[in-house]
């Protein structure tokens, strides 16, 4: 016995420490990660990020370079407080923002390089240079930042910001204090702006002192430089857009018909895309987020859902056409409106009876009540007859994501049997429950962009090409998708007879008064009811004014869906606007300076005070005009002069 | 009879080839631990490793030296070996040179010489010796002191001159006496002191009194037969508890505060966790260090000069006491189990070895060197891993300095030649 204690021992201690190891390297030990090894520095190069230009080749963003200070929270040396003092001064931070941000960047990780400061002017990082040997632990990374050639298109352009934690989590390519695409076209074209970063690795020692380069720097790369874009937006006819939009708030899309190029996208009330830029972003940003009455962050254009109203029924007449249920010719009478049962849909007067051709430019709702009735008793149940419906509608882009490149979108909505067999229940439901969508309101929803989408697949006779916003990326194809066309279930003879009905709205119907010498544009006007919440309860606003059009009639060059929130008429301001826009795009300058005076005169600002004011207040027919005071009237004149060629 | 000259290569070659793959691993290994830049010479003796090169080799000449000299000599001579290694120890207290706090070293120009690496085959040869003379009787009380004081003075020594971790070492020899005869109560004394002395640090005097109260009395109903009497139990519980008072007393004042802290540290005796995590933020940062290089090794490790954290030197002491860390990132696990299991079995084939032996003489010294080398093993790597606390000794044949290489040099070699002399002995 006594023979085997030291023999025992042995092997049991063997064991023991065998099963530590185990236990170190194998269970608890991590699959080795070059960028865990803190006794690996990683010095990262960032790569120029692309240019962003427009379709004519105008620079619209560019780079400069930015300085961010730095801090590895471990290797940090406790400083005096001489030194305290003037490295808070160059900073231009408070001692209690030093002891903030270190706290900050130390609960993130002791080890991990962390930023400090972002974003450096030049002449605070010149200063700051030549003092850096003193303070052990921080150091300056440069980086690029973005610098706008312009001050439009914010929503379009979108901005670069650091990148969250999320992100880094799912993305190990990024690093705290990486920039990263947050908006628009930096969002959504991010890598191939970006390029990749380049990589060196270096050996340190338990001083952080550099060494050797890691293995040689077999590791280490190049940074590979992002590459140029060219987007489809003219940059011209996006600062008219916005120009036309200040003061009002809505959304303009305009798209080239033939490609599905997004001309313009405006959203109003928009904000100098350079806010976003610099050592002031984040709280430039805020202020921008947190309005939340204004919504400027909000693009209208793509985000915002309606009852797109009048111009829809140019599809149900298209639908009617295709399911051969009316004729071009045939009559409807209209005693100013539609009945049904005992309920009754108003009209305005007009012509009765009309057939298609005025049905559409005086936008009867009463045959448009007739012609849906047409389409859903066409089929043995108002579900089938609502399907059949539904299919149709969809083949326009409405009801669901485009599926584009734009870094926000919504669905918008169109109903199907099953959105009525919900509310109802199943089969308990008629045609006359669904007759709103006869004209636009009901169930239906759609973004401006759809609606300008909408007008294209018309102004085409039967096919649309996905909107888009990339024209060219540096020797790269564009994504197929936004070069095959798609095709609605329309057949093309259906199209002349509706594309006539849209044309005579400019010659006899709602918007002759919008006519351009000239141009021969095809439209239709439209109005939305809608409402707001105030103290609880639903109170009607003034209606959204709506336009859709496409010119010339055909061939067309540009489809545009404009959008004013309570700009009551459709005529009123979005007719007049899309009208200008059309003009601006097509002929390069205005001849109706009245009409351009009268959109950039007149603001709705006081419009959108009204549910703010805790008054009773008038809407539509009540509400009156207001015109900007001279001085600012004549700011916006100068602008306009300002747009470059 | 084997004739004279086959009879001089009767070596027990197995002992040798772990030596020698000992040896080799441990030189590469100071190689990682202690280049600076690129290695232009592995001669290069402004480096460490150029010097443990010529350590290595002077270990050839000295074992050379070790196996010509007759085995009777080591027996004979084992008295005088040990008054001359008593004696350069307590030089050192006049001659003696300061590194890091301890007065461990002679200075003869450049190089340096630790005689306490010396002093633990000496202690080897004298407890051997003084074993294994007919009269001596391990069982009773006379020879258990005078054998105690043997290896007493030279631990003293040590201990005065502020080296505890070598002192230590020579706890080994408790596995000695007891294979020579040290009775069994001994050992359960021993252990039971120990589970008490952790007890008490852990838990305090109260609990630790508490459970030796309730362990005596489950024994004393247990034990119908020959039982002691209550007085007896009760006697042994004081002592249990004046042993309580004096670990707490010791901890709490004996101890140097950086001591006292790697055993707070090692028992996590601080209750609040954050208090603990900074502590051994501030204390054990050569542990932290070590335990991630070793595992960032992972399976099969970085490879050889490929250690990030090596090559950085986050280890302090990587290439003496902490070379096991670099042996962990740079080999994985394969390489730090393949070191675990050559020990091991380096050491139960000496105890093998010992055991065969005829003479006493030979089979205690074999013990001795077992044990000796058993105890540098557990606590260094132990340590290394974090599973004892921070103790400094270094590894045998692998950790630099020529010194520890050949004081384990000669304590092997005299075992490989007293072994080789076993037919002989009639």
């Amino acid at each position: 016995m006594r023979k085997l204690l030291l023999l025992t021992t042995v092997i049991l201690v063997g064991l023991v420490f065998i099963a530590r190891l185990f236990y170190l390297q194998i269970y608890g030990g991590y699959e080795y990660d070059v960028f865990e090894d803190s006794a690996i520095k990683k010095e990262y190069t960032y790569p120029k990020r692309g240019y962003v230009y427009d379709r004519n080749g105008k620079l619209l963003v560019a780079n400069q370079p930015s300085y961010d200070v730095m801090v590895i929270p471990r290797e940090v040396e406790p400083l005096s407080d001489e030194a305290l003092d003037e490295f808070c001064r160059l900073l231009k931070i408070s001692k209690e923002d030093y002891n903030k941000k270190f706290e900050r960047a130390k609960n993130y990780s002791p080890r991990l390089p962390s930023p400090f400061v972002s974003q450096l002017s030049k002449t605070d990082y010149a200063v700051l240079q030549e003092k850096m040997w003193k303070y052990v632990g921080f150091y300056i990374q440069k980086r690029s930042l973005r610098s706008y050639q312009t001050t439009i298109g914010a929503n379009v352009l979108g901005d670069i910001g650091e990148v969250n934690r999320t992100i880094i989590e799912k993305q190990p390519y990024y690093k705290l204090g990486d920039l990263i695409g947050k908006q628009g076209v930096e969002k959504t074209y991010e890598k191939t702006l970006r390029g990749v970063k380049g990589i060196r690795f270096i050996q340190k020692d338990r001083f952080n002192k550099d060494l050797s380069p890691f293995k040689e720097g077999k590791l280490d790369t190049l940074p590979v430089p992002g590459k140029d874009i060219t987007i489809t937006i003219d940059a011209r006819l996006q600062a008219y857009g916005e120009l036309l939009m200040t003061n009002k708030r809505g959304g303009i899309v305009a798209i080239e018909p033939s490609s599905g190029e997004i001309l313009a996208m405006v959203s109003g009330p928009s904000y100098n895309p350079n806010l976003l830029v610099g050592r002031d972003r984040s709280k430039n940003f805020n202020k921008l987020y947190k309005d939340s009455i204004a919504k400027p962050l909000f693009d209208r254009g793509l985000q915002a859902m309606y009852p797109p109203g009048s111009p829809f029924k140019t599809l149900n007449a298209l639908i009617a056409l295709q399911e051969g249920v009316v004729t071009t010719e045939e009559r409807f009478s209209c005693a100013m409106g539609y009945r049904y049962g005992n309920r009754k849909m108003g009209c305005h007067a007009h012509r009765s009876p009309a057939n298609m051709n005025i049905g559409i430019y005086e936008s009867c709702n009463a045959y448009f009540a007739n012609v849906y009735r047409r389409i859903m008793d066409k089929y043995d149940s108002p579900a089938e007859g609502m399907d059949n419906w539904s299919k149709h509608i969809k083949s326009f882009g409405l009801g669901n994501y485009l599926n584009n490149d734009l870094s926000v979108g919504q669905p918008g909505k169109v109903p199907t049997a099953a959105t009525y067999d919900r509310g109802y229940g199943k089969n308990r439901w008629y045609t006359t429950f669904t007759i709103s969508n006869a004209i636009g309101q009901g169930e239906v929803l759609a973004t401006p962009i759809q609606l300008a989408n909408m007008a294209a697949a018309i102004g085409n006779r039967g096919y649309f090409y996905t909107p888009h916003i990339i024209k060219e990326i540096e020797g790269e194809k564009i994504p197929s998708k936004f070069t095959t066309p798609k095709h609605t279930t329309i057949d093309k003879q259906h199209f002349e007879p509706v594309v006539q009905g849209m044309f005579d709205v400019y010659n006899k119907g709602t918007a002759n008064m919008l006519r351009v010498k000239d141009i021969e544009i095809c439209g239709k006007t439209g109005t939305a009811e809608n409402f707001a919440i105030i103290d609880s309860l639903k109170t009607q606003l003034t209606d959204h004014s709506i336009f859709v059009a496409f010119a010339p009639k055909d061939n067309p060059k540009i489809a545009i869906a404009v959008f004013v929130e309570n700009g009551y008429f459709g005529s009123r301001f979005a007719g007049r606007m899309a009208s200008l826009m059309i003009e601006y795009y097509m002929k390069g300058e205005i001849t109706r300076k009245d009409m351009e005076n009268f959109v950039l005169r007149y603001s709705l600002e006081h419009e959108y005070q009204k549910p703010f004011s805790n008054e009773p207040f008038g809407i539509n027919r009540q509400t009156t005009l207001e015109a900007i005071d001279e001085k600012a009237f004549q700011n916006l004149l100068k602008q306009k002069a300002e747009i470059p060629r | 009879m084997l004739r004279e000259n086959q009879r001089r290569f009767k070596f027990d070659w197995l002992t040798i080839i772990l030596f020698l793959l000992l040896v080799g691993f441990g030189y590469i290994n100071i190689l990682s631990a202690s280049h600076v830049g690129d290695i232009t010479s592995y001669f290069d003796t402004s480096q460490l490793y150029g010097k443990q090169l010529i350590f290595i080799g002077l270990t050839f000449v000295l074992i050379i030296l070790i196996l010509s000299f007759e085995a009777k000599f080591y027996e004979r001579f084992a008295s005088l070996i040990y008054v001359v290694a008593i004696l350069s120890l307590l030089g050192l207290f006049v001659f003696g040179k300061d590194v890091n706090g301890a007065r461990s070293w002679y200075g003869i120009g450049s190089m340096t010489i630790q005689p306490s690496e010396f002093a633990k085959f000496a202690t080897a040869l004298a407890v051997a010796k003084y074993i294994s003379d007919l009269q001596t009787n391990m069982q009773t009380l006379k020879d258990q002191i005078r054998v105690a004081a043997i290896i007493f003075i030279p631990a003293l020594l040590i201990l005065l001159q502020n080296d505890a971790g070598s002192t230590m070492v020579y706890l080994a020899f408790f596995f000695v006496f007891y294979r020579e005869g040290l009775q069994q109560i001994y050992l359960v004394v021993a252990l039971s002191l120990i589970i008490l002395a952790v007890l008490t640090l852990k838990y305090g005097i109260v609990i630790s009194g508490i459970i030796t109260a309730l362990v005596l009395v489950t024994r004393y109903f247990l034990r119908k037969k020959k039982r002691a009497s209550v007085l007896q139990y009760v006697l042994v519980l004081l002592v249990a508890i004046g042993f309580s008072y004096g670990v707490k007393l010791f901890y709490q004042h004996g101890l140097k505060v950086h001591q006292q802290n790697r055993i707070t540290i090692f028992l996590r005796l601080e209750k609040d966790p954050i208090k603990l995590e900074q502590m051994r933020k501030r204390e054990a940062y050569n542990l932290i260090q070590s335990e991630q290089a070793i595992s960032s090794g992972g399976l099969i490790g970085k490879g050889f000069l490929q250690g990030t954290r090596t090559t950085g030197k986050f280890v302090p002491e990587q290439e003496t006491d902490y070379i096991f860390s670099t042996v962990g990132e740079e080999w994985g696990f394969v390489g730090s189990s393949f070191v675990v299991i050559l020990f091991v079995l380096l050491i139960t084939r000496v105890l093998y070895l010992a055991e065969a032996q005829k003479s006493q003489f030979s089979r205690v010294y074999g013990y001795g060197v077992a044990s000796i080398l058993f105890v540098h093993f557990t606590v260094n790597i132990g340590m290394v891993m974090g599973l004892i606390p921070t103790v400094g000794i270094p590894l045998p044949f692998f950790s630099y300095g020529g010194s520890g290489l050949w004081g384990f040099t000669i304590l092997l070699f005299i075992f490989i030649k007293l072994d080789s002399n076993k037919i002989n002995e009639w």
